[in-house]
């Protein structure tokens, strides 16, 4: 199996946003929530970080 | 007075939990099994999420060639890499078992699947946690 290095942030918040979400609140509609806040924060913090090191390089 | 008032906050909490065997078992249970502990104590959504959740994050860390950790190989990074494999229980007995994963971590992508299996374990710690913390009543609901 191979994935590209994008699939693989968008994979890897998924998962550990579902598990945050469901295990740091405590109703249903703040999990779904927190889980979303956490999610956008991984693929955006990814992708701000990456533009932070291409630009580091250049 | 101040005894008393600890006291007083302390019995609604624990008349709202169960046993502490009963906590224990939920936590061994989620620890063995993800979503496992949630399931004993009825919260069928909630551990049926975690268990497909963890378990396809397992399974894609295999699936791009993942580096299962072995116990005693005296690197401190491969003992904290071990400990976090060992998090997603059974999964990791099964991996050894039939001998899932690759020694050594070769491309990019093995790299990727690597972390995945070590944070499905972490992520599977936590959710048994908060399964012993509904378990307990430290956790409304």
């Amino acid at each position: 199996m191979t994935i590209t290095h994008f699939d693989a942030v968008l994979l890897f918040s998924l998962f550990t946003s579902i598990v945050f979400g469901i295990t740091q609140r405590a109703e249903p509609r703040m999990m779904v929530r927190f889980g979303a806040f956490c999610f956008a924060l991984f693929v955006f913090g990814t992708i701000a970080a990456s533009w932070l090191m291409w630009l580091i390089k250049h | 007075m101040t005894t008393e008032m600890a006291n007083n906050v302390q019995v609604p909490a624990r008349a709202a939990g169960r046993s502490s065997s009963m906590a224990l078992l939920v936590l061994i249970a989620g620890w063995l099994v993800p979503g496992a502990g949630h399931l004993l104590l009825g919260k069928w959504i909630r551990g049926l999420l975690l268990f497909v959740t963890l378990v396809l994050m397992f399974s894609i860390g295999i699936a791009l060639r993942g580096k299962i950790y072995s116990p005693n190989t005296g690197d401190l990074l491969d003992i904290l890499n071990f400990a976090g494999d060992l998090g997603t229980g059974l999964f990791y007995v099964i991996a050894k078992m039939f001998d899932l994963g690759q020694a050594a971590i070769v491309t990019v992508t093995a790299d990727y699947g690597t972390k995945f299996v070590v944070v499905a374990g972490l992520l599977n710690i936590i959710a048994a946690v908060d399964a012993h913390s509904l378990a307990t009543g430290r956790k409304a609901s």
